[in-house]
């Protein structure tokens, strides 16, 4: 096995004006694993996601992807290599059906240009065929065929939610960062998106790094959970060992939150 | 499955679209025959300026960049053809692509600049390029060239091999395949994986940019190509006109394909055309009915039609068909 992890975060440091969002983090993950992620509101989760969608540059430290430091990319070449994401408050396209916004996410799978695309040119027509293809297929992976050809708009939160994850699949990542995912899901749809998720991980080879505040959620998928709180690493372990840490339940209850 | 596309009276959507496109193609083949030429030469117009507003559509419409400049466009298009007419003998018809191809630089490196702006910035920003146009072409640095005031003269083309038609049918029917030419590719375009990544710029430029979109590329990019169909109309509307000259291009053509782009329907390529039937025809229609007062009138028309079609041509399209379906199903 490859000892080498597929992610390495070192010592990352993120301020915003007098605020230090993120204060020399620091973790491994290995690939084929599944990354729990969290902390109380404003802990740094998503700051850390946007320094690995490169959104964000930190002011120290670095981020390794498969050996190789990601910081020199920009953010619209960071798919390539296969990362891909969601939105914790939703980011899709809000012009486009369903499985428009899912074919935009094989963008990088795809080649053409203004020119090959305004001609319709055999190869880029082809090109087009084969992913419409792959796109049915998470499409239907999802269980998004029903409203395929719908508007995103208008559709009900927890759908759009997995529209975005449709979205990041199409583009076949290694890593698949997954922002608060069961945002505004009841508690059966929660159980679906647990094993979802692990089947995800299964069924694509992905490794999957979650950022949750569903405890339940977290717990029951993750194989490792790195804990969070102003911008410091203060735990990582298995979930049960995570769970009954003194500093993290202490977080917790600091902040009064669920 | 996905599920498959919705069916009206047995026929798919696109398939309605394509027999709506031929009945449409087939109406504007026969209809210069059947009307005198000088309706003929405005006819011609209409679709000059819907290449133009099709253009902007393209820009503003499918990727979400504001222009109030493509009157400049419009202008270095027809000057590219009166000059190389007038100055060169260059054919009309090889001007077309020269001047396209010289607006397609012009935008991209207008377009680069115009990246580090947003919304109203960009907004004023081509409207400096609006106001600076016509008197950029009246220098006397260009005067030898551009004509200055007076502007170029052009020759009207005969019909070629001998084709019974008058000057002004001929390139009717000659504007007509530059338009046919041009929004088959639009329409193409705006459906392909270069068309998903403009309206995923549009709709989301950081989203676009996780998707491995290089927005700033498509970006630069989408305003060459803009500028291009913007001026080969202005290199047809030279043509048409027989003349070109500073000020036939202010900022008030720059608003014109505004007024057209929103008539017609944002973000909707077939839009333009009816866009370009307002902007050709209502001011005309506004002088009839009050000679002294037709921009009055004109804005009153204006600001009904936003009224009655608060989403453009588009919307309004988009309802019609949506109530026709419904009858149509509850019919059955
Ligand atoms: N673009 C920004 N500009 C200024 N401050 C920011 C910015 N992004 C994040 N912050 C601040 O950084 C800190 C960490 O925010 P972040 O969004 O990463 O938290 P989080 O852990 O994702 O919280 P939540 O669980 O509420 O989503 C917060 O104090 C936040 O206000
Ligand atoms: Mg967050």
């Amino acid at each position: 096995m490859d000892s080498r992890p597929l992610l390495a975060v070192r010592d990352v440091v993120v301020r915003f004006g007098g605020i230090v969002a993120l204060d020399g983090v620091s973790f491994d993950l290995p690939a084929g694993r599944i990354l729990g992620l969290i902390g109380p509101n404003g802990a740094g989760k998503t700051t850390l996601f946007n320094c690995l969608s490169r959104l964000y540059t930190p002011a120290s430290g670095d981020v390794q992807f498969e050996g190789a430091s990601i910081l020199g990319r920009p953010p619209h070449r960071i798919a390539e290599i296969g990362i891909g994401r969601t939105f914790q408050n939703l980011a899709l396209f809000r012009g486009l059906t369903v499985l428009e916004n899912v074919l935009v996410g094989g963008h990088t799978r795809t080649r053409s240009d203004f020119f090959s695309d305004a001609l319709g040119l055999p190869g880029v027509r082809r090109q087009d065929q084969d992913l419409a293809r792959w796109a049915g297929e998470v499409i239907d992976y999802l269980g998004l065929g029903e409203v395929a050809r719908r508007p995103v708009t208008g559709l009900p939160f927890g759908t759009q939610k997995r529209v975005e994850l449709a979205r990041a699949l199409v583009m076949r990542p290694k890593l698949l960062l997954l922002d608060e995912p069961a945002g505004g899901l009841n508690h059966e749809e929660v159980a679906d998106l647990g094993r979802l998720i692990r089947q995800i991980r299964d069924d694509h080879g992905v490794t999957i790094l979650l950022v949750e505040h569903h405890m339940g959620l977290v717990m029951s998928v993750s194989d490792v959970v790195v804990a969070l709180d102003f911008g410091r690493k203060i735990c990582e372990g298995v979930p049960t060992a995570v769970q009954q840490d003194p500093a993290v339940i202490a977080a917790y209850l600091g902040t009064a939150k669920t | 499955m996905v599920a498959s596309e919705r069916r009206l009276g047995g026929l798919t959507l696109p398939a309605w679209q394509r027999l709506l496109t031929i009945g449409v193609v087939i109406a504007a083949l026969v209809l210069p025959l059947l009307v005198k030429n000088f309706t003929v030469f405005q006819l011609t117009l209409v679709m000059v300026y819907s290449i133009a507003i099709l253009g902007l559509n393209l820009l503003t419409g499918i990727n979400g960049q504001f222009s109030l400049g493509h009157s400049a466009f419009y202008a270095i298009g027809a000057y590219t053809t009166a000059i190389l007419m007038d100055r060169f003998g260059v054919p009309y018809a090889l001007t077309l692509p020269v001047a396209g191809l010289v607006c397609l630089v012009a935008g991209f490196l207008f377009g680069l600049p115009a990246l580090r702006l947003e919304g109203l910035y960009l907004a004023l920003a081509t409207f400096a390029l609006a106001v600076a146009t016509p008197q950029l072409l009246k220098l006397s640095l260009f005067e030898h060239w551009t004509g200055g005031v007076q502007g170029i003269v052009i020759v009207k083309p005969d019909a070629p091999f001998g084709l019974p038609l008058s000057q002004d049918r001929w390139l009717y029917y000659f504007t007509l395949i530059v338009l046919i030419l041009m929004f088959a590719a639009a329409t193409r375009l705006v459906s392909s994986r270069t068309g998903r990544a403009l309206k995923a710029i549009r709709d989301n430029p950081l989203a676009a940019k996780a998707m491995g979109i290089d927005t700033a590329l498509y970006k630069s990019l989408a305003f060459g190509v803009s500028a291009l169909y913007t001026g080969v109309a202005g290199s047809l509307g030279a043509i048409v006109v027989q003349f070109v000259a500073p000020d036939s291009f202010t900022f008030f053509l720059a608003v014109s394909f505004l007024v057209g782009l929103v008539v017609g329907g944002v973000g909707w390529i077939p839009g333009a055309l009816i866009g370009g039937v307002f902007v050709m025809f209502v001011p005309n229609l506004a002088e009839q009915v009050s000679k002294g007062l037709a921009w009055a009138v004109y804005g009153v028309i204006l600001i009904l039609v936003i009224y009655l079609m608060p989403t453009g041509a588009a919307g309004f399209v988009r309802l019609v068909a949506g109530r026709v379906a419904r009858l149509m199903s509850s019919n059955r």
